[in-house]
Formats: C-alpha cells, sequence, structure tokens
C-alpha cells in the first residue's frame, strides 16, 4: 500500500513539474500582496490553506484593500464568483471519485485547474499534483509573508504570462478531434464577449455551455 | 471579528463547497451517455476561455499587453511540440523581456 502511494506521488511529481514552479511564484506573491493589504499572517494563511486558488484570493485581498464600506462583500461575491468553475470542473471528474463522503469532500479540495487539466480523470494523478500543489501553494505564502517588501511586484518577472502560456499548453492537449476545437473556439469567444459586460469569474462558467456543440455527434 | 477574517472564512467555506459539488455530489451516479460525452468536453471550453481571460483580460477590459508574448511563444513552442516546462519557462521570460523593454 505504502509503495502504490510512493509510485503515484513519484508519477505525480513528474507529471507535474510544469506547473510547481508557476503555483509557488503565485503563492508567494499572493503572501506579499496580503502583507502590504495588511492582512494578518495567519489570515492570509489560513486562506490559501482553505480556498487554495490563486486569482479569487488576489482579488479578495485586492477588492478588501481598497477600503471603504461594502467592500467585504464586494471582495466575498468576486472572489466565488471567480470560483464558481469549480462546479463544472468538479461535476466533469466526479466519475473517478469513490469511497465515503467525507473522504470525497477533502479530496475534491485538492481538484484545482492545474491538476484537473494534467490529471485528465486519472483520480490518484490529480490527487497526487493537487497535494503537492496545495504543499507550495501555502508555503509560498508564508515565504512571500516573511520577505514581503524583499521580493517587490510578481508581474516583473512574467508571472502572469507564464500563466495565460500554461494555459495555452494545457489546452493544446484537449483539442483532438474538430468536436473538441469547436468546443474550444466557441468557449473562448464566450469568454472574449462577456468579459466587458460581467464580473471576472462569469465568463470563464458561461463558456462552458459551449459543451453542447458535442449535443448530437459523439 | 475583523473584515479579513470575515472574508477568508466566508471564501473559504464557499469554495470548498463549489469544489466538494461534482465529486461530493455526483461521484456514484451513473451517468447517461450524452452527460458522459457532454462531460468530456468540458476541459476544452473552460481551458480556452482561461486562455482568453489570463491572456487579454484586466478587470473588465480586453486588452493587449505583455501577457500575449508570452501566449504567441506558447503558441509556437505547441506547434513545435516542445515540453510543458520549457513552454512555461518560456511564457513568463516573453512577459518579462516585453514588460522590460516598455
Amino acid at each position: 500500500m505504502r509503495r502504490v502511494k510512493h509510485t503515484s506521488i513519484n508519477r505525480a511529481a513528474r507529471v507535474g513539474i510544469p506547473v510547481f514552479p508557476g503555483a509557488f511564484a503565485i503563492g508567494i506573491s499572493f503572501g506579499v500582496l496580503a502583507r502590504t493589504e495588511h492582512f494578518s499572517s495567519v489570515a492570509a494563511l489560513v486562506m490559501s490553506a482553505t480556498t487554495f486558488a490563486g486569482s479569487s484570493q488576489i482579488a479578495a485581498v485586492t477588492l478588501l484593500g481598497g477600503g471603504g464600506g461594502g467592500t467585504v462583500a464586494a471582495a466575498i461575491v468576486a472572489a466565488l464568483l471567480l470560483n464558481s468553475r469549480y462546479a463544472p470542473i468538479g461535476i466533469s471528474v466526479a466519475r473517478a471519485f469513490q469511497g465515503r463522503l467525507p473522504k470525497r469532500f477533502v479530496e475534491a479540495q485538492l481538484v484545482v485547474d492545474e491538476s484537473w487539466a494534467l490529471g485528465n480523470g486519472d483520480r490518484s494523478l490529480i490527487l497526487g499534483i493537487g497535494a503537492i500543489l496545495w504543499v507550495l501553494w501555502v508555503g509560498g505564502t508564508a515565504i512571500g509573508l516573511a520577505l514581503g517588501s524583499v521580493i517587490g511586484d510578481p508581474s516583473r518577472y512574467g508571472i502572469d504570462g507564464a500563466f495565460a502560456a500554461l494555459f495555452v499548453a494545457l489546452l493544446a492537449t484537449q483539442v483532438g478531434t474538430r468536436t473538441r476545437r469547436k468546443v474550444a473556439f466557441l468557449g473562448a469567444a464566450i469568454a472574449a464577449v462577456l468579459t466587458p459586460f460581467t464580473p471576472a469569474g462569469v465568463p470563464i462558467v458561461v463558456a462552458t455551455a459551449a459543451v453542447l456543440v458535442g449535443w448530437r455527434r459523439p | 471579528m475583523s473584515d479579513a477574517w470575515v472574508v477568508v472564512l466566508v471564501v473559504g467555506v464557499g469554495t470548498m463547497l463549489l469544489k466538494a459539488v461534482g465529486p461530493v455530489g455526483l461521484a456514484h451516479r451513473e451517468l447517461p451517455p450524452r452527460a458522459e460525452r457532454l462531460l468530456d468536453l468540458v476541459a476544452p471550453a473552460i481551458l480556452a476561455a482561461l486562455v482568453v481571460t489570463e491572456t487579454f483580460a484586466t478587470g473588465r477590459s480586453l486588452v493587449i499587453d505583455a501577457r500575449l508574448a508570452g501566449a504567441g511563444a506558447a503558441v509556437l513552442l505547441v506547434l513545435a511540440r516542445a515540453p510543458y516546462w520549457l513552454i512555461v519557462i518560456c511564457g513568463a521570460l516573453a512577459t518579462a523581456g516585453v514588460r522590460a523593454l516598455h
């Protein structure tokens, strides 16, 4: 049993290599940001450990840091909208999850963008990559909180561009057939059209409607 | 409780529930073939949407900035069948490079 677990973590470490440095770096930048926005270190660490979703955490902390009344609601709504894609993402891999409810609830927390996309429906791979990402994410947050101003603005290092590149690379693995390419085009178009008119996060969830392209054909 | 803690707790619990919807709610269900087929298409739909938002979105605006260099480099490297890690590193370098030139 122990050996099986060991091999699956090794496999996850190998498959996940391209996404680990980025998650670690974004974790650090979240820590730096939380400090400059006067979040307590404990609150920032608890957020990384529970929310475990980069863009939503950064949005929440930034909006709250803006000051003034009503920003608590704005921060909460923005963060939850950004994370609403996890409903369709979780549903798409639900078949792979077995066992009792508490176990499935905990395992579901490890299904994040990168583990989901690289794991491709393979439960042990998704969980292995997700677990490593979680450690790097929380660890990165701690380092960012500790080092703070020494690091400076993370966008200087092109980390946002690395994420754009990562999603291009992940998408490339998913467009093997004509139907899947059509779905991708439609999903991209929906996201582009909606971005100016809806809060961030909504375009991504609505883009899920592009799967209806597959209604008729296998 | 401070504002920060309210946000941390509500967003944390809300996100955990969103992530749990599929694996907790649907794990043991046998789905009809059409539903399985549509769920199989969720990945290209969401990843394509994320490419658009990660490359062009800043708040509610679509802008062309240094990130496009990262995404463009990634497209070329995908066509050249480069490994993931190289694509990600080049995406960061291209973006940082264009930003430094400005």
